[in-house]
């Protein structure tokens, strides 16, 4: 059997107008979300960027060509060579390899705050907005006290408070980086809480929590999950930012931020130190730039 | 009858899609004297375009080709856009279903009216303030040199509209294109409104495309009328003859109409023939 | 008449406070038999609007007495309300949700009120309302104004309620779907003997549905007539009369003779 007949009947299948299950209906819509999405051509560079982060931090110690910890003194500081594709830090260590089990590191950190962060302020988000009252006022003000710190100096308290280490720095970027999302969420939910599909819910008898819950949170999912994404680049900063202090991640973990802090004494002789872990950030917060962007195209409800 | 003001000869409008392109007005004609024209059809039937691309307001991507195009013998579509620009203003003026999005929130509306005079006729501020007062009063707006220093969002829906008539009908237009200019108003504000246009219609000897989807209120208010389905024209008559129109389309419409003054309770359901896409255009035959 | 479906007196709706106050109703009293179809009509502002969602519970300020089916209601409705009480809305693109299929749409009011057989119901509801199974799992933008409104009828339906609240369910859609639209109101009513209350700008389409209506302005109940003296124009208020001549279309004349009525 060829291919060649098979794939117009399952695409037929997916772009039907008149499905007939409930996971025929779910699939069609996203194939067209993807058909939308396959047109970006930045965003799908940015796809490929996480995709092939995602791969590199799955794969990371076949992928190494040295173990990130292996010294080697007396090959301390090494240009790029055949051997040391991109040189060697200041204990000898190759730093490729330290960048590819580094990504293991930066996925984590990323994964982990996406799934705290935006939760929490989506949660609080659409109770304050749906709620309203002095609900909505107890919630909003509590978002603006930490809305009034600069992130990464709230951030650097937290740390200080609950000790440095990868964990902590990851709890206080995710504990300092909701409100906005709060606030998005709410805006969102203010929209939607006169509509006329929220008073048919309530005509139904539908509680609160199902209201949010399966109404307005669903709505708000598609702008929140767009602005993660363009957030990520900033996580991936603080999380390097708090590396580079001394404050993140702990020797000797391969954390780029603290590859970046290890390698400015030398930065201006052995520059290869600092610079690639710097590209190494740079091009994973671009390829979650790329994304955000592509997906705020394909989501946006406005858009529809 | 002298020259005509307004000549449309296969008028199209299309838009490209991802599906390919999509034919939103396909091959209308009429010539346009001093007269009220009604543009009658439902939503998607093509008349609201038909009016926008006469002053060249089809919003991007779409794309008007037609073979003549022409206002008072002057070809609309190889003018420039400066030159449209002064026609649009000052000799084709534009009336739209909602004023709230067609005034400027910032700027009083007496300010907005003076505004529009002084840009087509150099008009002292003086000279304009007393243009916008007697515009205010002819649009009977009670007290106009209050409404003057108002903001758009302090005067209600029928007092914005005939605002926005007032302002566009200050520089003496030729021809008025009205766009459902009253659907979003209550009955009696409409009867009031429409009745200061055909005032101005009568007084001034203006030309004008009414676009609408109420049949009854085109046939009471206008002079003529074209029925717009998928895009083309299938019937064009006299307004006081459309409860005698012949095409099925139109009867269907009307027949589907509740009406007080008989006691019929299932309505009868228009059922749309294909052959109605297709039919060779009925206007040519009667203009 | 025998006891009222629907029994609302002296009811009161008020907006803002203070200074700002607002009296958006003022002392409408009326009654719906069991059964009865009756319209609300007026212009923008009238309170029309108003009163239904009083009555539906949307609004939870008023003042007044209501019953519905001989039990007295407060401002917090009990579940058992929303089953014999359900809504159909003005705008069928802003009454459905945009990413729920329309399975889930009728689904939702069945696991609500944890009803069984939620498959053979949204069937049957769908069937009730002209749509065959094949619209049963598409998404509110594959459907068409009218289709969405069938939707919002079904989902109303599938509850069993036995009143229906219409505010302008056909104002929004072109002549010919809102023929098709009062055709199957029409049938379900017959079909459920259902209570409706009609809240319409259009007075031809009132008349068409309903058997009494009442004229509203400026948040007062003008007058209660019945659609045949309706339709030989015997209405006695002559605001209901101004009404009545706006409605039949443009007359130079007529429109001279409008006034304002306090």
């Amino acid at each position: 059997m060829t291919r060649q007949p098979q794939s117009p009947s399952w695409r037929a299948w997916l772009t039907t107008d008149t499905p007939q299950s409930r996971a025929q209906a779910r699939l069609g819509r996203a194939w067209a979300g993807w058909c939308a999405f396959r047109r970006n051509r930045m965003a799908m560079i940015g796809l490929l960027i996480v995709l092939a982060l995602v791969v590199v931090a799955a794969l990371a110690p076949l992928l190494a060509p040295h173990h990130p910890y292996d010294q080697d003194l007396a090959n301390r500081l090494q240009p790029p060579t055949a051997g040391h594709w991109l040189g060697t830090d200041g204990f000898g260590r190759d730093i490729l390899s330290r960048l590819i089990h580094g990504a293991r590191l930066t996925l984590m950190i990323v994964a982990l705050v996406a799934l705290t962060a935006p939760v929490i302020g989506l949660v609080i988000g659409t109770v304050a907005g749906y709620r309203g009252g002095w609900v909505d006022a107890a919630l909003m003000r509590v978002t603006d006290i930490f809305l009034a710190f600069p992130k990464l100096i709230l951030a650097l308290a937290f740390v200080a408070a609950l000790g440095p280490g990868i964990e902590n720095a990851v709890i206080a970027i995710a504990i300092t980086s909701w409100p906005p999302y709060a606030r998005l969420a709410r805006a969102e939910t203010l929209t939607i809480r006169h509509a006329d599909f929220i008073s048919a819910a309530r005509l139904q008898g539908a509680s609160g929590p199902r209201i949010v819950l399966g109404h307005i949170m669903p709505l708000c999912v598609a702008s929140l999950v767009v602005r993660t994404t363009l957030d990520m680049a900033g996580v991936i900063l603080t999380a390097a930012g708090l590396g580079f202090l001394g404050l993140g991640a702990q020797p000797p973990l391969p954390e780029w931020g603290a590859m970046i802090a290890a390698g400015r004494q030398n930065v201006l002789e052995q520059w290869w130190v600092a610079a690639m872990p710097g590209l190494a950030i740079f091009v994973v917060s671009l390829g979650f730039n790329l994304l955000g962007d592509g997906l705020r195209d394909v989501l946006d409800p406005k858009g529809d | 009858m002298s020259e005509p003001l307004l000549e449309v000869s296969n008028l199209r409008v299309s838009f490209p899609t991802r599906q390919g392109v999509t034919e939103a007005v396909r091959g209308v004609s009429f010539t346009l004297g001093r007269e009220k024209l009604g543009i009658v059809g439902e939503s998607g039937s093509g008349k609201s375009m038909t009016g926008r691309s006469i002053l060249g307001l089809v919003p991007p991507p779409g794309r008007v080709t037609a073979d003549r195009l022409a206002f008072r013998g002057e070809d609309l579509r190889t003018t420039s856009d400066k030159r449209l620009r002064a026609i649009r203003g000052s000799d084709i003026a534009m009336v739209m279903q909602d004023p709230k999005f067609s005034l400027n929130p910032v700027m009083t509306v007496g300010h907005q009216i003076a505004e529009a005079y002084r840009v087509h006729s150099r008009a002292s501020a003086r000279e304009a303030k007393r243009r916008a007062l007697e515009m205010l009063a002819a649009v009977r707006i009670r007290d106009p040199e209050r409404v003057y220093d108002r903001y758009p969002h302090e005067v209600s829906g029928g007092m914005g509209q005939r605002i926005m008539i007032a302002m566009m009908l200050i520089p003496d237009p030729a021809l008025l294109i009205a766009d459902e200019p009253t659907s979003a108003l209550d009955v009696t504000v409409q009867m009031q409104i429409l009745a200061i246009l055909d005032d101005l219609c009568g007084q001034r000897g203006m030309g004008m495309i009414f676009v609408s989807h109420d049949l009854n209120l085109v046939a009471s208010f206008c002079d003529r009328v074209l029925i717009m389905y998928a895009g083309r024209v299938v019937e064009s008559c006299r307004a006081a003859d459309l409860h005698n129109a012949r095409h099925p389309y139109t009867r269907g419409l009307l027949d589907s109409l509740p009406r007080l003054d008989d006691n019929r309770r299932d309505l009868p359901v228009l059922t749309r023939d294909p052959a109605w896409l297709t039919d060779g255009p009925a206007a040519e035959a009667q203009r | 008449m025998s006891a009222p479906m629907i029994d609302l007196q002296s009811l009161q709706v008020a907006f803002g406070h203070g200074a700002q106050r607002v009296v958006a109703v003022d002392g409408v009293s009326l009654r719906v038999a069991d059964g009865e179809c009756y319209g609300l009509v007026g212009e923008s502002g009238s309170g029309k609007s108003t009163v239904l969602r009083a009555v539906s519970g949307l609004n939870p300020d008023w003042t007044g007495r209501l019953s519905i089916g001989g039990t007295d209601q407060t401002a917090k409705r009990s579940k058992g309300f929303f089953k014999t009480c359900q809504m159909v809305f003005q705008d069928p693109y802003g009454s459905l949700h945009p990413r729920h299929s329309v399975d889930r749409i009728l689904a939702e009011p069945v696991a609500i009120h944890g009803l069984d057989d939620a498959d053979g119901r949204i069937d049957r509801a769908l069937r009730e309302v002209g749509l065959g199974p094949s619209f049963r799992f598409r998404y509110p933008h594959q459907l068409s104004g009218g289709q969405r409104q069938r939707v919002a009828i079904a989902r109303a339906l599938i509850l069993e309620p036995r009143v229906l609240l219409l505010d302008e369910p056909t104002s929004a859609l072109d002549v010919s779907v809102q023929a098709e639209i009062l055709n199957l109101l029409r049938r379900l009513r017959a079909a459920h003997g259902l209570t409706m209350v009609l809240v319409s700008h259009n007075l031809a389409v009132v008349a068409n549905l309903c058997d009494r209506l009442a004229v509203m302005n400026r948040g007062r109940l003008v007058e209660e007539l019945t659609v045949e003296a309706l339709r030989r124009g015997e209405a006695h208020q002559p605001y209901t009369r101004q009404l009545l001549r706006a409605s039949q279309g443009y007359d130079r004349a007529t429109a001279d003779s409008f006034r304002d009525f306090a």
